[in-house]
């Protein structure tokens, strides 16, 4: 039976959910990932010591969210188990980052388009390849992956933070002066960032099997008084 | 990539993640029983600052030597290490899991599990174990690790049905772990600093290869010793067949002079 008035072309749901997840991600603070010398820095603004939007996925693979914390982790954790599971039937070797942005750019289109509510999210996937080399996917809301190079953004303030990344960012940065990069783009000229209100995570090709490092307040605090 | 349903979900557990994904890695209801040997020496030790892990290089296959350099101490995780007596394959297969559990766990909670926690842990994985075991497929491990809680060194002994025992001082496994575990208990003390932790486990595992056919011992031929690993608040470590081999050459010297 047609249902008169109740008509939404396609076009308009579409848009209106993507205005509705733009709008809960852009309620959010950033995150910045910047490449450097053996690794990949990750850097989010966040208040809380506890909810973390860095974490670690496998070996050589980092994952950063922003937005709603229940989605991306939920995200998280399907990206742990994930990982995990193909490590165990096949190798450690053969968790990679591609394929992972893959599944997680196929599981946010399929929500987007199919369920009632998009997820108010966008997340960074980080990997450190076997032979050092750095990886980046960024994958928004609907299911849009970009493989980016040198630096990422996600987040709301996205935009001011890549110019600042973009005119900062140099072939031989080491890890500390990519972190104050991050944090300087997160921050902007007008304000400053304290150790307390960031979360700061490394990727390091050089720290065993397991890349993933978190940098405490107090690291992070002498790194940035430099 | 599935997100699970409250009611479904696998919440911290690997072995219930594999098992939703149709990878039981304890099959059970297997028919018949198989005689797969137990033999080996393992055994751990409480020393200051930590415990002493170590376990012979020998795997048989009834009277025959099958291989000259396996390796039955893993670092369980970055503070912890297991030691397997029993069936190698399943024994291995139980440490993969026993592993990637602890992990597992760590990355989901965002914090690693107590000593305590992965101590039952394991007993657990052994519960599960317990049809193969019943057909013939025994593991029995010893877990040891550095609390960082407690700040000191604890180890744990277990039996095939998953019964779980804390040791204050030592724990031997394996066909070898009478004569072994005599020479411990002869030489044990509570103040053991690491390297004299280290001797005791030398001279434990050489008197159970002495008695024992179906433990290795010392093969300076070919550069095959024994492993040894130390565990302290300063994380796991495995020494070196270089430095095992020099534990070994102090023995022999005290050997000789009687």
């Amino acid at each position: 039976m047609a249902m008169p008035g109740m008509y939404v072309s396609p076009e308009q749901l579409m848009q209106d959910r993507a205005d509705y997840a733009r709008k809960g991600i852009s309620r959010g603070r950033s995150l910045a990932a910047v490449e450097h010398q053996g690794g990949i820095a990750l850097v989010a603004e966040n208040a809380s010591s506890t909810l973390r939007k860095v974490s670690e996925i496998y070996d050589r693979i980092a994952f950063g969210g922003v937005g709603r914390y229940n989605e991306f982790d939920q995200l998280r954790i399907a990206g742990v188990r994930y990982a995990e599971l193909k490590g165990y039937q096949y190798s450690r070797e053969d968790v990679d980052a591609r394929s992972l942005a893959n599944q997680y750019a196929q599981m946010l289109g399929q929500i987007f388009t199919h369920e009632m509510k998009p997820m108010e999210v966008e997340i960074v996937v980080a990997e450190i390849d076997s032979d050092g080399a750095p990886e980046l996917y960024r994958i928004q809301y609907d299911g849009t992956v970009a493989d980016e190079q040198h630096w990422c953004c996600i987040g709301g303030d996205s935009e001011a933070v890549l110019d600042r990344l973009s005119d900062g960012w140099s072939q031989d940065l080491d890890r500390d002066a990519a972190v104050r990069l991050a944090v300087q783009a997160l921050a902007g000229p007008d304000r400053s960032i304290s150790a307390e209100e960031l979360e700061v995570a490394v990727l390091a090709a050089d720290n065993g099997r397991r890349c993933f490092r978190r940098l405490d307040d107090a690291e992070t605090e002498s790194l940035l008084s430099v | 990539m599935p997100l699970y349903v409250p009611g479904e979900d696998p919440g911290t557990d690997f072995l219930n993640l594999l098992r939703q994904n149709g990878l039981d890695p304890f099959p059970t209801n297997l028919p018949g029983t198989i005689d797969a040997g137990h033999a080996t020496t393992v055994l751990a030790l409480r020393c200051a600052g930590g415990v002493v892990v170590a376990g012979d290089r020998r795997a048989t296959a009834g009277h025959l030597i099958s291989h000259r350099d396996m390796q039955k101490v893993f670092a369980a995780d970055e503070h912890s290490a297991v030691a397997i007596a029993g069936a190698a394959g399943p024994a291995i297969q139980m440490v993969r899991v026993f592993q990637l559990q602890l992990e597992y766990y760590e990355k989901i909670e965002g914090k690693p599990l107590t000593l305590e926690g992965k101590a039952n842990q394991l007993a657990e994985m052994l519960r599960g174990h317990l049809p193969q075991a019943m057909q013939g497929l025994a593991v029995v491990p010893i877990f040891a690790g550095f609390d960082q809680a407690r700040e000191t060194g604890r180890l744990f002994q277990f039996d095939v049905t998953g019964g779980r025992y804390e040791e204050q001082d030592y724990a031997t496994s394996g066909s070898g772990s009478l004569h072994a575990g005599t020479v411990v208990k002869l030489g044990y003390r509570s103040d053991l600093s690491e390297s004299e932790a280290l001797s005791l486990a030398v001279k434990a595992l050489w008197h159970a290869a002495d008695e024992d056919s179906a433990t290795g011992g010392p093969d300076p031929i070919r550069g095959i010793y024994p492993v040894l690993t130390v565990i302290t608040d300063q994380g796991f470590r495995q020494l070196s067949d270089e430095e095992s081999g020099a534990v070994f050459a102090d023995f022999r010297e005290e050997l000789a002079e009687g």
